[in-house]
């Protein structure tokens, strides 16, 4: 019982983590394109960044 | 930053990256409608950044647009290094397209991940309510619940809350007030057993039902936005320019033009604003208005309007701003009125919650009513009656048509055609008759020169053709070039505006152009002609004709094999029209349509038509018919009335998009089936007083995967 009093806490902030990732890759666009990012993955010309 | 590797790099794009932003401080935009692969992203990008002057170029596949950081006078530049990797590309107006950004789908987006979220955790402390948590572990879970749900529900299920409110403000039920009375009651119930100690909690339900109605509502919008921005797309094609002739030649925005202006219209130009002919004479080709495939001859004086491209020769053009005469206004003034006497469509789903909302209420009332009269306990009536309202609120109805439309719009526009109306879909599966314009739909819309033409005449005419920008010329040239002969060297060529073109071979005096032109009487004639004449000879006359559209046939047969009866509408005579429709099969013809007439013959051939159009001249039939399809070569108002846009100029998508659209219907009569066959299982149980928490969220969720999953089926379609 004693276990919960903080494993509840650590458990929401974990979740409350991830949560913060989704937010910020929404405001980053990063949905926006999911059909061209699925096929970008294959494209040897991004392997290591982004071409400038 | 990223550190350089090696010098060349050093700074450099930073600095030009700055420079450019500095000077522009925007982007261009490019619609690429033909990008679909992998292999397409590279190519493009590549080959567009390799360009002195641009920074970067990046391809949204999705969304089938080019941006690029560049300087806005490369946009010509890009296009054509576009076209020479054979996509055609418009450019955008990013002030419209601006306009399309979309903060409502956002904000759904994160209320949607936030009782997400939300959902899971307080699942997870649910199970282990379930699994037998007693006394004081089981209120201290509870506590937890209460403090993750009431925060969630207070920022997420606020679209629920608004729009109930504003229908009850008017007096009316609408599918969000029992969904609000059921995620309120729900909540409040289960804060007052977590005070009192009781043994069930609903929290988990509160949260999971606006988790499936927050997933249905964002489906809803994206199907909602992705027409709008179509249309959207449409409307930033459509920003013209005219050259403005005042003391220089300047480059206008065509709303800043004001009547007495004369703007100048080169040859391959399109004529941007009504207007009559100052000085100057050409060729207009009218086809996108009228219909008609061939370009009309005018001279100072004749009236002009936009939408029509100039090929011959140059013209100046005095605008007359919006004349009460004009076509095009004219047309406009039909669309509306076709529009506005178009009846409502009530979709299924309006259908569906205006039945379902008062049942709910009513089933739930009566439940509390009766275990009050049965038990007299006030709090376990209205435990069991908020179970009621739990279990029928319409989480799997809420998804039902959401989750197939979007599945059925993106499966369309994968095979190339754009919805631009969710709604349009389940017309489409209704339609009982097609109705087809002739000329640009079924036919090609240019005119090829007839077989029949000699050889010798080819080369001649060939000759006197092949600098000419006239559809008739360009088909002499184009026969020349598949037959494979190479056309004569004529010297001195001169082309006469609305005439022909002359010019001398061997030193005789060769002539190519209309009969009258030559002097000769053939007004007769059923056919589109042009004559040949050399030296003193007898003129030869070439004969011309629109050929079908090489899917035309299959397309009708297609389609009237799945009992679907077509239509042939046109504007030309009888006689034309006749022999072709007979080659497509189609029995009934309508020739000699005026374009104010056609809507009509459309709704007396069947109030649920499908018309198929591509002329300004068609805009009006297909605003009013029950649902239109433009083919992607159709003129930008037509385009903007249209329901279904097919991109890949493909007619071989209409009976496709009808067999899906069917396949779409019946999903989501499955679905509501489903979501029915699962209220009468589950009211009666819940009305008994059987609906525990447990039972509540297991049918709960499985009513809502199995619905999605019905809908998605669509997207493995074959149609």
């Amino acid at each position: 019982m004693t276990a919960m009093l903080y494993l509840v806490p650590i458990s929401l902030i974990l979740g409350g983590i991830g949560l913060a990732a989704f937010f910020w890759t929404v405001r980053n666009d990063q949905y926006d394109d999911a059909k061209g990012n699925s096929m970008r993955v294959l494209d040897d010309e991004y392997d290591d960044h982004p071409k400038q | 930053m990223s550190v350089a590797t090696c010098p060349g790099c050093v700074a450099h794009p930073e600095e030009k990256a700055a420079q450019i932003a500095n000077a522009i401080g925007r982007r261009l935009i490019f619609s690429l409608p033909g990008v679909h692969c992998a292999g397409c992203i590279g190519k493009v990008e590549r080959g567009v950044s390799e360009l002195s002057g641009v920074l970067e170029a990046r391809l949204n596949l999705s969304q089938k647009r080019l941006y690029v950081d560049a300087d806005p006078n490369l946009s010509d530049l890009i296009i054509n290094r576009l076209a020479s990797f054979g996509y055609t590309a418009h450019g955008l107006d990013q002030d419209i397209l601006q306009k399309g950004r979309d903060p409502a789908g956002r904000a759904l987006l994160l209320r949607l991940a936030v009782a997400g979220f939300a959902m899971m955790n307080v699942m997870l402390l649910s199970v282990s309510v379930w699994a037998g948590a007693e006394g004081e572990t089981r209120n201290f879970l509870h506590w937890v619940s209460a403090f993750i749900a009431l925060p969630t529900v207070a920022f997420t299920a606020t679209p629920f809350f608004t729009s109930g409110m504003a229908a009850l403000r008017h007096a009316r039920l609408n599918m969000d007030v029992p969904i609000s009375l059921a995620i309120v009651l729900a909540t409040v119930m289960s804060l007052f057993e977590t005070w009192a100690g009781g043994e069930d909690a609903y929290f988990d339900a509160a949260l999971s039902l606006t988790f499936f109605l927050l997933l249905g509502r964002y489906l809803n919008h994206r199907t909602r936005m992705a027409a709008r921005s179509a249309a959207l797309e449409l409307a930033a094609l459509e920003t013209k320019t005219a050259l403005r002739k005042g003391r220089t030649l300047e480059t206008v925005p065509i709303e800043n033009l004001v009547p007495g202006d004369v703007v100048l219209v080169q040859p391959g130009m399109a004529v941007p604003v009504d207007g009559t002919v100052h000085k100057g004479s050409s060729d207009l080709n009218k086809s996108l208005l009228t219909g008609e495939s061939l370009p009309e001859a005018v001279e100072p004086g004749a009236q002009v309007f936009s939408g029509t491209l100039n090929l011959t020769g140059p013209l100046e053009i005095r605008v007359t701003g919006d004349a009460g005469d004009s076509l095009l206004r004219q047309i406009t003034e039909l669309v509306s009125l076709a529009e506005a006497a178009k009846s409502r469509y009530t979709g299924l789903a309006e259908r569906a919650a205006a039945i379902y909302a008062p049942m709910v209420h009513l089933v739930a009332f009566l439940t509390f009513v009766g275990w009050i009269w049965v038990t007299g306990d006030l709090r376990l009536s209205l435990n069991i009656a908020v179970a009621v309202l739990i279990i029928t609120c319409p989480c799997a109805l809420g998804l039902a048509v959401p989750a197939v439309m979007t599945a059925a719009v993106s499966r369309l526009f994968q095979a190339g055609a754009l919805v631009k109306d969710g709604a349009a879909i389940e017309r489409l599966a209704e339609v009982d008759a097609v109705v087809f314009d002739k000329t640009g739909t079924l036919t090609v819309g240019t005119p090829r020169l007839a077989p029949d033409t000699p050889d010798q005449t080819l080369i001649t005419a060939a000759g006197l053709a092949s600098g000419s920008a006239h559809p008739l010329s360009r088909a002499i040239a184009e026969a020349a070039q598949e037959r494979g002969l190479g056309p004569s060297q004529i010297g001195s060529v001169k082309e006469h505006a609305g005439r022909g073109v002359e010019g001398t071979l061997d030193g005789r005096q060769i002539r190519l152009g209309r009969a009258q032109w030559l002097g000769i009487n053939s007004s007769d004639t059923d056919s589109v002609q042009s004559w040949l004449q050399v030296g003193d000879a007898d003129p030869v006359a070439l004969n011309f004709v629109d050929p079908l559209r090489s899917d035309a046939a299959d397309t009708i047969k297609t389609l009237q094999s799945s009992n679907l009866p077509v239509t042939m509408l046109t504007g030309d005579r009888m006689e034309v029209a006749r022999p072709l429709a007979q080659k497509l099969g189609i029995e009934r013809v309508d020739a000699g349509v005026l374009p104010e007439e056609k809507l009509n013959v459309v709704k007396d051939h069947s109030p649920r038509a499908l018309m198929v159009g591509d002329g300004l001249n068609d805009a009006a039939a297909m605003s009013g018919a029950f649902v239109s399809i433009a083919p992607a070569s159709a003129i930008d108002a037509t385009r903007a009335t249209a329901d279904i846009i097919l991109l890949g100029n493909s007619l071989n998508e209409i009976p496709r998009a009808i067999r899906l659209a069917r396949q779409a219907r019946r999903r989501i009569l499955e679905n509501f089936s489903i979501a029915a066959l699962y209220n009468l299982v589950a009211i009666p149980l819940a009305i008994a007083g059987f609906a525990s928490p447990l039972a509540a969220a297991i049918a709960m969720s499985s009513s809502s995967i199995i619905v999605s999953l019905n809908a998605l089926r669509l997207m493995r379609s074959q149609a």
